[in-house]
């Protein structure tokens, strides 16, 4: 079995395909959240449930317009919250994803889930209908964090949660740290409980204000941001303890035992190819970066005329450069192939080296400070051929 | 040709805001020089940035004919002149061109510094001065205190006071007639070689370089070939005329008339203020007394904020200084800041007016450095250096001492701040000098003071802790050898050129604070721990830390956005791009600039 972070997995999982499915519905919107998401109090969202059967069908009519494909090496719902449409509506989409393109027998089929949704049926339904992977939104463990995150479920929910979900499913806890009011104790106290229950997988985000959200807005009247040196700390603590639970870090913020690497995400930074479905997916298939409108109203309108729900496409100007600045969130880093000559002259590269945040190894450039991991996309966004 | 027994010369002397512009606009209603539908306020400022601020910076004039009833025709010219500090020169060369002054005071202030510096220099050039009241109408007018201190400073009795109100145009045709009564004819001799002083000079685009002048002796015709005495230029006089106020071209200008000249001559530098024009062949010989070069007092570094505008600002600079021969500059190359000028001013204002005239007339962003004035350094082999910018100060080892300009500075200030005025003046190393009482409650106070402490912010402080009461004038003194020391800014060890300064050792420790506290919170945190030192030689004064960035990576992908991403680095790019490196350190050019800024 390869390690999560070897040079081998990554290139691998570079020529994997995989499609995403979205499903943006919530029971309410979470406060930072930036995602395309449809919540009750929307405009044109008074009827749920008939929306959602719509969207469904849209859905359908989407996936039946990709032209045909190779075999899919990972299949992910996220959100929104998948868990909120049940299993039924999940395995009619796997079933047509799977007869339109076909999923290999190993596939990862994933699907993100929050905590208060869990249940034993849940759970049941899913791996009926294929899914062998859950991702949990547990974020903190520490009520008083939930609250200011504006999440609906407790601690003891999601605890109860994972070990629901453990014995059945490839488990990921999505974790996020550094909210403002969040101690240090707090989230070392989060990060110890979450580990207890050896989960496969840890993604842990920093929270970060996208503009025009609610939190971006409290911030802007004068609340708390957060603040990047605690987060930093938290950061460390989490890459620190990981190895308790046999996680190894294989990108910026996500951790895995070895065979439970989540395949999208691994693709997605080797700039792998992928199909979007759903509102606001992005796609990006033979070279082309699609992406699909944001509003409900406009997706659901150009599926039912028939038309593609696209609000644009973009084709990189220089795929070596994205290959490079995608490839340096892994920790096994980026191959510099024919950008080697220039980052080994450019000085923006030697402050990067002087500086420890990155080495360059045998052509491969590695990232020792992941934090800084912008800091170096910019600079590697300057060299050229 | 009007006989010279009937001109009138005369100026105005007035505080900003007391009304001179109005009161030249009344004139020129009253006496039909200008139709009604044709006044627009403000007659004599031409300069938008003038017109603005509410202050003359170039001097103009204006021939007004008058006839008092059952009298002769009278030419009444009225010379404007600058009403600021930084311009005293040309303001001496305007009252040389009068032989009359309204003094013009505002009925509910009462005078300032720099309108009784005019007065004093008025009475001094010989001009006979007839003191006015302005602003009568205003309810909180008492023009008898003000009447009071007038004839305090110029002797005489309150009656002789006139109250007018250039706003109403009460009292307006009584100064009419007051000027032609009391104000003498000129002088001169009209049948001398022809001598007329240059008391102002304009570049126009399609003209060339217009001087305005005022015969003293003899007649000029149209067509004589001229001599400019002090830059020996010979030209043609082109065009000659008087304006009332638009130009008027003329045949011949006579002793004591006043009137503009136009050569041809496109460089304003060779036809300057205070020069005198006689005859190419057969001119006068002796040049009118008080010519001077310009002499800039205060020098600062100007900087475009994007290098690639240093063509443009070359170019700009070099057509204001067609207009403004007192503006001087040469090339400077700052590591910080990149290719730029240092450029000499005649004061603080000056430095403003030019800086705002280049951001907006040729729509430049300018990084302009800390004010300095001239030193003299002295060093050990007994050559004494004058230094400009804090860079060409010499070695340390060699350098023996640094003397400083100083001004004499005239306050004038209700009584009841004197006490403030005198711990300002300590504040800034002054020495105190003679101390008058205008009135019982306003004092005139005399005072030393080193130059570079007036250009950095005394004039603001003295306001604002008088609650705008206090008034201003200086002039220059003689140098000082003074303990000054060269304050460099150290980032990460490399010394930041445009920081440095040059201060008074007690005022080192001050300088190297504010500084580096300020850069700290300028400069974003770097890869590394930065430094930053305030240094006099190799002695660290003050010290700050600019913690390492230890995270500046945003969170996931948005549903595989990648195109997000990759703009979102792009413009972090572009934020790198408009980095200054200094050293190893990016330092944005915002930095700078409001690190620079003075007024904080």
């Amino acid at each position: 079995m390869l390690a999560p972070d070897s040079v081998e997995l990554a290139d691998l999982a570079a020529g994997w395909r995989s499609a995403y499915v979205h499903i943006p519905f919530c029971r309410r919107r979470c406060p930072y959240c930036d995602f395309a998401v449809v919540a009750p109090g929307d405009a044109g969202a008074d009827d749920i449930p008939a929306l959602t059967d719509r969207y469904l069908a849209a859905l359908h009519t989407e996936i039946e317009m990709e032209p045909e494909w190779e075999p899919l090496a990972a299949l992910n719902f996220g959100g929104g919250t998948p868990s909120a449409i049940g299993p039924q509506a999940i395995a009619e989409l796997i079933e047509h994803i799977g007869s339109r393109f076909s999923i290999d027998p190993g596939a990862e089929v994933s699907i993100e889930a929050n905590p208060e949704d869990v249940s034993e049926e849940l759970i049941a339904g899913l791996v009926a209908a294929g899914v062998n992977r859950i991702s949990l939104g547990v974020q903190s463990l520490d009520d008083a964090v939930l609250l200011a995150l504006g999440r609906s479920h407790t601690a003891a929910e999601a605890v109860a949660a994972m070990e629901a979900c453990l014995p059945d499913l490839s488990v990921g806890v999505d974790l996020i740290f550094g909210t403002p009011g969040e101690s240090l104790g707090s989230w070392r106290s989060t990060v110890d409980q979450t580990l207890a229950l050896f989960p496969h997988h840890v993604s842990a985000y920093a929270l970060t204000v996208e503009t025009g959200t609610q939190l971006w807005k409290s911030v802007r009247d004068g609340a708390a941001a957060p603040d990047a040196d605690d987060q930093a700390d938290k950061y460390e603590y989490l890459m620190l303890r990981a190895g308790d639970a046999n996680l190894v870090r294989y990108e910026v913020s996500n951790y895995s035992r070895p065979g439970h690497t989540c395949r999208y995400n691994l693709a997605t930074w080797g700039q792998g190819e992928y199909l979007g479905f759903g509102l606001g997916a992005h796609g990006h298939r033979d070279g082309v970066r699609r992406r699909n409108v944001r509003a409900i109203n406009a997706y659901l309108a150009a599926a039912e005329r028939g038309d593609r729900p696209e609000a644009g496409s973009e084709v990189e100007p220089d795929p070596e450069v994205e290959r490079l600045i995608l490839g340096l969130r892994r920790t096994c880093g980026v191959d510099l192939g024919d950008r080697e000559q220039a980052a080994s002259t450019d000085s923006g590269v030697r402050r990067l080296i002087d500086a420890g945040v990155v080495a360059i190894e045998r052509g491969r450039m590695v990232v020792l400070k992941p934090l800084l991991t912008d800091e170096v996309g910019a600079t590697v966004l300057s060299l050229s051929a | 040709m009007t006989d010279a027994a009937r001109i009138r010369n005369f100026c105005i002397i007035a505080h900003i805001d007391h009304g001179k512009s109005t009161l030249a606009d009344r004139l020129l209603e009253v006496t039909g020089a200008v139709e009604e539908r044709d006044m627009r306020a403000q007659w004599l400022d031409t300069m938008d940035l003038e017109r603005e601020r509410g202050i003359t910076i170039k001097a103009n004039s204006v021939s007004i004919r008058y006839k008092p009833e059952g009298g002769d025709e009278y030419l009444l010219n009225l010379i404007d002149t600058p009403g600021h500090v930084d311009f005293s020169y040309e303001v001496s060369r305007s009252l040389a061109a009068c032989e009359g002054a309204l003094l013009l005071v505002d009925a509910s202030q009462g005078i300032e510094a720099q309108t009784l510096a005019n007065a004093y220099l008025a009475i001094e050039s010989g001009l006979e001065v007839i003191p006015v009241i302005n602003k009568i109408d205003l309810p909180a007018a008492d023009p008898e205190r003000v009447a009071k201190e007038m004839v305090g400073i110029l002797g005489g009795t309150t009656d002789e006071v006139l109250a007018v109100s250039a706003k109403t145009g009460a009292g307006v045709p009584e100064l009419l007639d007051m000027i032609v009564a009391k104000l003498p004819p000129p002088g001169g001799v009209s049948d001398a070689p022809p001598r007329a002083l240059v008391f102002d000079s304009y570049y126009d685009t399609y003209r060339g370089v217009v001087c305005h002048i005022r015969m003293v002796d003899g007649t000029l015709n149209k067509g004589d070939q001229v001599r400019f005495m002090a830059t020996d230029v010979v030209a043609a006089a082109d065009e000659i005329g008087i304006e009332n106020p638009d130009p008027l071209p003329l045949a011949k200008l006579h002793r004591g008339e006043v009137g503009y000249l136009i050569t041809g001559i496109k460089e304003i530098d060779l036809l300057r203020v205070g020069d005198t024009v006689t005859l190419a062949t057969h001119g006068a010989t002796e040049p009118l007394p008080g010519y001077s070069e310009p002499k800039p007092m205060v020098f600062s570094g100007i900087f475009p904020t994007d290098g690639d505008d240093f063509e443009r600002l070359r170019d700009a600079l070099e057509k204001l200084r067609l207009n403004d021969s007192s503006l001087v500059y040469r090339a400077e190359t700052s590591r910080a800041l990149g290719f730029g000028f240092r450029a000499g001013f005649l004061g603080l204002l000056h430095m403003e007016i030019v800086r705002e005239r280049l951001e907006r007339e040729y729509d430049l962003d300018l990084v302009t450095t800390a004010p300095s004035v001239e030193y003299e350094a002295r060093t050990t082999d007994g050559i004494v250096k004058r230094v400009s910018s804090p860079q060409d100060l010499p070695d340390r080892a060699v350098l023996e001492s640094i003397a400083e300009p100083y001004v004499k500075v005239m306050i004038i200030t209700p009584s009841s701040y004197v006490g403030t005025v005198m711990e300002l003046v300590q504040q800034k190393r002054g020495e105190m000098g003679e101390m008058t009482y205008l009135s019982p409650t306003r004092v005139e106070m005399h005072y030393d003071i080193p130059l570079a402490e007036i250009v950095f912010d005394f004039f603001d402080q003295l306001k604002s802790r008088t609650k705008g009461y206090a008034s201003l004038d200086y002039e220059p003194g003689p140098y000082r050898t003074s303990d000054l020391v060269r304050v460099d800014i150290l980032l990460n060890s490399m010394p930041v050129d445009a920081f440095s300064t040059i201060v008074h050792r007690d005022k080192a420790f001050q300088y190297g604070r504010r500084m580096s506290t300020r850069l700290r919170e300028l400069i974003p945190r770097q890869l590394f721990d930065v430094p930053i030192q305030a240094a006099i030689g190799g002695r660290i004064i003050a010290r700050e830390t600019i913690k390492a960035k230890r995270k500046d990576v945003t969170a996931k992908c948005y549903g595989g956005d990648i195109t997000r991403k990759r703009k979102l680095l792009e413009k972090q790019k572009e934020g790198k791009k408009r980095m200054k490196m200094v050293g190893a350190v990016e330092v944005p050019q915002e930095a700078f600039i409001s690190a620079l800024r003075i007024d904080e």
